[in-house]
């Protein structure tokens, strides 16, 4: 009955693999915990024997600068990703989703690498990632690769990943450059569990003559896995920053999304309803940021 | 393993499956850190962990290894107070204090990274921090006065409050007399007592909201490792039922037997550890002939509803009568109507339900629990075990929260049950989600509501009907939607009443009492159409309110002469110069938009309300109070009232001291022990201060009386000349010390001591015209809204508060009962939806029903009304309920005014206030 026999705090990725390769099925990844202990206490995730803290691994807790991006390792906890001065300057949007996740307490040991892990549609830090071009590392028995967050997500709750087998070592996000910019937004309401009703990040460049020169725009829930928005970007990538030019993208961010209702949280009028408001406010924002740097 | 905890280094072998907190509580009894929810919800289990804080529920225990754990027993320093304790303490930042190693860690982790926070900064780090007494601007308040005693090293400045003139106690700044074990985590809440060879007991629940019960199989669960004993409902050797009023509440039910809702108890099992409780649980079966589900009050009335009981499911129909309605709408001018809902609310007391029995060998049994009726416990406990009362003595613990979800039966009878059958004392600590699951709620209503007025705003008539759903069982059900019924005409003069309310029985969780008791829904009701009112007769909603306010030598819907003490008035004024203070230049219910902010606007609105003091409807409303004086100068209060955190303690200080002209520290109250001190009663209706008050009051003059001829005999003077000061008798000069005078009391045979049987004022049945309640309390309340137009978000910004207490006892605990009482309607308006789908409940844990958080809290400013009743103690009245009804109608009528749409349901759901703007082109938007 207890929640796990073995609990392992390995100080190299190697070894945590090593260890998850032991009973890859009865043994999970713990960074924070903050979600996984509390889906094992109430059964919504099965049973472990042992469970593998990769808080203690160095590569995986730090935040550098590297070859032209922010590295930002998946057991930092939340708490020192908003403080950190690097990732206000090239992800700004990532320091406010990161901000806005849980209370202070949870904050303190919460990671990216959970809140990415735990592969929810609407995840404010997997979301901002995502607007950013985010990459993670994912190790395993075989080696390491560099793929985009958002190829990691094969439905709710379901990474692409082998989280019994695999594990997120850190994200990269690519450093920020004279007019770009990026912001986080969601809005939520005061019932039920502390998930937005709807988020979204979006980074963008400034071209000259006030043109959209490059823009990124994720936003969740709105389908089964966290969405990046190509085709609104592309309605926008290129265009004046004017209302003709959002309206243009709202439309076509309205047809890419699938919104649904959600019982007890959200209908899916509701969600149709502020997505525009949400759209406009982010990056009317990420646009200002971008102007100033 | 090793660690440091509190500057101690450890070295232990953690357990499988460890959790820090358990650790902490259970294997070192380090029992200062709470659990509140156990997930990661509530904040109450942080400690710091390299001056980090985290919630030590959800933190494997295996992580602290080699790292510096502080508790908040490892806070004061030397044997000093932090800073923030000491602040907490002055400022009376505590209430029931189950939060407050929670509150007092986090923020002490806040100061030491920031020394000079502003207020944003500590609503961000406390924002899951959670306190359900809620008086989150004194926490504020007091964060920063412990920060600038930090920084400066400057004592905490004392707290800018008004006190009473000319008395030596009452009405002076008192903190509470458990502020201390509070602030440091000593207080021994029932979860924190160990006894020698406890067991731990736990309940099978039901599961299903409406069945037969077919087959319950208990063999396996009995053979099951670790088991002491299983027991059903053959067991019980006496009363099978429980309830406070009517006893049709099983205590566990057996096989052929009907379950009535999901939380019902099918068996008991006490087990060497929860680990092997919850094991043997899980291998009972249980077989049901499900029955039709009985959803809502308004179908249950129905004459093909399935019946909960076999009475049917009608609990009561309540009726109030005043003059002819049809005479007066007849002469109304306008009539308007409107139909309200409500939903149930849980309490969410931070501290759940613990009981511990532990039997003596003389079959006698104790009981330790946190209840807001001791002796009410003691006498179900006693009939269920079939032993006479006396042989019971409940010891009541200190009570995290209660609200009025504490005055049911919880695990008391059943950790008894288990107790006697396993002569080992057996603690029933339930969970969040059982607390959430199995007591009784506020009832969820459907008012519909008929104003009759003329065209001046003169009411005329006022008709309501009102459906309560009282649950499966009968609980407090009657009462409460009776004073929901009596005050669904809200505090105004009227002629011409009609009111009809039909409790009803369904399969959903019971409901009972909970703060507001039934006139929270009611006033919402009454104050959104009043506030229709308004609107259709382009009247102002404060000179509509004051017109029709109820004042002494009106009548009230019940037939009740108010003869005295009706502040209602003062309160409108108060409330009204309040607002002209804060925009002099505008109509505060006139819509303004944030300027920078094209898509939000603010506006206030107003709403008031009544509420009776003590139990009243000719039920008899009694305390008694024993009072002791000491040779060391001190005295002693004792009476069996609960102090859940509303301050009665305080009161019962300040009041004994006010008479035995000690200064308060001299007197210590000792509350809730059938076995010490007398019964004050139920602690509900907001009647403690004014009934036991008056109790503690009399005992103590009598007391002193006995001294002074004791003393007048002894110098043989009259009795009248002798003058106490500060528990000094002078006496023609000379000056006897209340030692002295005691060791002449007992020489002279008689005993320092002074028991009172308090009576409060009869009171008529409903219908009998006569006087129905012995007290009224007054309260109109203001509240700034800000609401954003496209999203539908709503965020309270200010609450101007009056209150018309009568007299103020305890000002500390006053403004705490305003703060926390205008949160807990916040929550009401806003927030708090306890969810039932076809008898199942949704909401079972605090992830899915939540409460108000320091973020948002409005700024609230309070006022106090003084309107004396010549019978209680000092001119007192109650203030614990009224603080908290009418702060839902202001939210929503300030929701009204700022984007023209009425909120006719609760909570306010800012997805359908969207849409419904949007229907209407975003509201008043230029």
């Amino acid at each position: 009955m207890a929640l796990w026999k073995k609990y392992l705090q390995p100080s190299t990725v190697e070894d945590a693999l090593v260890e998850l390769g032991v009973e890859p099925d009865r043994s999970a990844v713990v960074a924070g915990g903050t979600d996984l202990l509390l889906d094992l206490q109430q059964g919504r995730h099965s049973a472990v024997n042992t469970l593998v803290d990769v808080t203690q691994i160095p590569e995986m807790t730090v935040i550098q600068i590297q070859d032209d991006f922010l590295h930002i390792g998946a057991a930092v906890p939340l708490a020192e990703i908003i403080q950190d001065v690097r990732v206000q300057t090239h992800a700004q949007g990532l320091t406010e989703a990161c901000g806005l996740i849980g209370g202070t307490q949870i904050r303190n040991v919460a990671t990216l690498g959970g809140n990415v892990g735990h592969a929810l549609p609407a995840g404010d830090g997997t979301i901002a990632l995502i607007s950013m071009r985010a990459e993670a590392q994912v190790a395993s028995a075989e080696g390491r690769r560099w793929v985009p967050v958002r190829t990691l997500f094969e439905g709710p709750g379901r990474p692409s990943f082998d989280r019994s087998r695999e594990i997120l070592v850190t994200f990269r996000v690519p450093l920020s450059g004279e007019g770009e910019g990026s912001a986080f937004k969601r809005v939520m309401r005061p019932q039920g569990v502390a998930i937005a009703i709807l988020n979204m990040g979006i980074w963008v460049r400034r071209g000259s003559s006030g043109k959209v020169e490059e823009i990124q725009i994720a936003v969740g829930p709105a389908g089964p896995r966290p969405l990046r928005a190509l085709k609104a970007e592309a309605v926008l990538r290129g265009q004046p920053f004017d209302s003709g030019s959002i309206h243009r993208a709202v439309q076509q961010l309205l047809q890419e999304v699938k919104l649904r209702t959600s019982p007890h949280r959200s209908t899916k009028a509701y969600r149709e309803h502020i997505l525009p408001t949400l759209f406009h406010r982010t990056i009317t924002e990420a646009w200002e940021r971008a102007a100033r740097k | 393993m090793r660690f440091w905890i509190n500057g101690v280094e450890k070295e232990i072998d953690v357990l499988p499956g460890e959790m820090l907190s358990d650790l902490l509580r259970t294997r070192l009894g380090i029992t200062g850190t709470k659990i509140g929810c156990g997930e990661a919800e509530c904040g109450a289990c942080t400690v710091l962990i390299d001056d980090a804080p985290i919630l030590s529920c959800v933190y494997p225990a295996e992580r602290a290894a080699g790292r510096k754990i502080i508790t908040i027993e490892g806070l004061a320093q030397e044997g000093s107070l932090h800073p923030l304790q000491e602040a907490f303490v002055q400022y009376g930042a505590l209430q029931c204090g189950f939060c407050m190693p929670g509150q007092i860690m986090t923020a002490a982790a806040l100061l030491k990274k920031n020394p000079n926070p502003g207020e944003m900064e500590i609503r961000a780090a406390l924002k899951d921090t959670l306190c359900r007494c809620a008086g989150y601007p004194t926490i504020i308040q007091a964060v920063q006065a412990a920060a600038r005693t930090i920084r400066t090293g400057d004592p905490i400045p004392p707290l800018a409050l008004e006190e009473s003139e000319g008395t030596n106690a009452v009405g002076h700044i008192q903190p509470r007399p458990d502020s201390l074990e509070k602030v440091t985590g000593t207080a021994p809440f029932a979860d924190d007592l160990q006894f020698p060879g406890m067991l731990v007991g736990r309940v099978l629940r039901a599961g299903v909201p409406h069945a037969i019960l077919k087959r319950l199989d208990i063999q396996a669960a009995v053979d099951s490792a670790g088991v002491v004993a299983v027991l059903v409902a053959e067991d019980i050797p006496g009363e099978r039922n429980h309830g406070l009023v009517i006893k049709d509440w099983p205590i566990l039910v057996g096989v052929g037997e009907k379950v009535r809702y999901v939380g019902d108890a099918m068996a008991l099992i006490a087990a060497e550890t929860l680990e092997d409780a919850e094991r043997a649980l899980s291998l009972i079966e249980m077989e049901f002939d499900p029955l039709p589900v009985v959803v809502d009050p308004v179908s249950a009335n129905e004459a093909s509803a399935e019946k909960v009981h076999d009475s049917g499911n009608l609990l009561k129909h309540i009726e109030v009568r005043k003059g002819d309605v049809d005479i007066g709408f007849e002469g109304a001018d306008i009539s308007i109507e409107g139909v309200f809902n409500t939903p149930p609310n849980d309490h969410v007391f931070l501290e759940p339900e613990c009981s511990i029995a532990v039997p003596s060998t003389d079959g006698r049994m104790e009981i330790y629990v946190g209840s807001q009726i001791p002796y009410a416990d003691r006498e179900q406990v006693a009939r269920s075990l079939g032993l006479p009362d006396e042989h019971v003595r409940v010891i009541g613990t200190p009570i995290g929260g209660g609200f009025g979800g504490k005055e049911d039966i919880a695990g008391q009878i059943h950790a008894a049950l288990l107790a006697k059958t396993c002569d080992r004392p057996v603690k029933i600590l339930f969970n969040r989600q059982e607390s959430l699951l199995v007591h009784p709620k506020r009832h969820a209503t459907q008012i519909r509501i008929r104003i009759g007025a003329r065209q001046d705003g003169t009411l005329t008539a006022v008709e309501t009907e009102l459906f309560g759903d009282t649950g499966a069982y009968a609980s407090l059900g009657e009462k409460v939607m009776t004073r929901a019924t009596t005050h669904s005409t809200g505090p105004y003069d009227i002629p011409h009443v009609r009111a009809d309310c039909f409790a009803m029985y369904t399969n959903n969780p019971p409901a009972g009492a909970f703060r507001g008791f039934g006139v929270t829904q009611s006033c919402f009701a009454v104050e959104s159409l009043m506030d229709e009112l308004a609107h259709t007769l382009e009247i102002d909603p404060i000179e509509l309110r004051r017109m029709n306010a109820l004042r002494v030598g009106h009548v009230t819907n019940t037939g009740q002469l108010l003869v005295e003490s009706v502040g209602l008035l003062e309160c409108i004024d108060r409330v009204e110069d309040e607002l002209h203070r804060i925009s002099p230049e505008s109509n505060p219910f006139e819509v303004k938009i944030v300027s920078g902010q094209p898509n939000r606007r603010r506006a206030w609105g107003i709403a008031a309300a009544f509420k009776n003091t003590g139990l009243g409807g000719g039920a008899p409303d009694k305390a008694s109070a024993e009072v002791e004086l000491y040779p060391d100068g001190t005295a002693q209060v004792r009476t069996s009232s609960a102090d859940m955190g509303q301050g009665l303690m305080t009161v019962l200080q300040l009041i004994a001291a006010e008479e035995l002209t000690l200064p308060p520290d001299k007197v210590r109250v000792l509350l809730s022990d059938t076995g010490l001190t007398p019964d004050g009663g139920p602690t509900t209706a907001s009647r403690q201060t004014y009934v036991t008050g008056n109790a503690v009051r009399y005992a103590s003059a009598t007391i002193l009386q006995a001294v002074r001829s004791t003393l007048a005999e002894r110098f043989d003077v009259p009795p009248a000349t002798i003058k106490f000061i500060e528990g000094l008798a002078h006496i023609d000069g000379k000056q006897i010390e209340l030692a002295e005078s005691i060791e002449i009391m007992k020489a002279a045979g008689q005993e320092p001591k002074a028991l009172y049987e308090y009576w409060a004022p009869e009171t008529q049945p409903l219908g009998t015209g006569g006087d129905m309640h012995f007290a009224y309390s007054f309260a109109v309340q203001a509240a700034e809204v800000e609401v954003d137009l496209d999203t539908g978000e709503v965020q309270v910004l200010r609450v101007i508060a009056a209150n018309d207490v009568g007299r103020v006892i305890n000002p500390l605990g006053l403004r705490g009962q305003i703060e926390g009482g205008v949160m807990m309607g916040l929550g009401n308006a806003l927030i708090e939806e306890f969810i039932v789908e076809g008898g199942y409940v949704f909401t079972d844990r605090m992830a899915r029903y939540r409460i108000p958080s320091i973020v948002q809290a409005p700024e609230i400013i309070p006022i106090v009304v003084e309107h004396p009743t010549s019978e209680g103690p000092y001119g007192a009245k109650g203030v614990g309920e009224v603080s908290s009804i009418p702060t839902t109608p202001a939210i929503t009528n300030a929701i009204n005014n700022a984007c023209g749409i009425r909120i006719r349901s609760l909570p306010v759901d800012q997805d359908w206030l969207a849409l419904e703007l949007a229907k209407v082109g975003g509201a008043n938007r230029e």
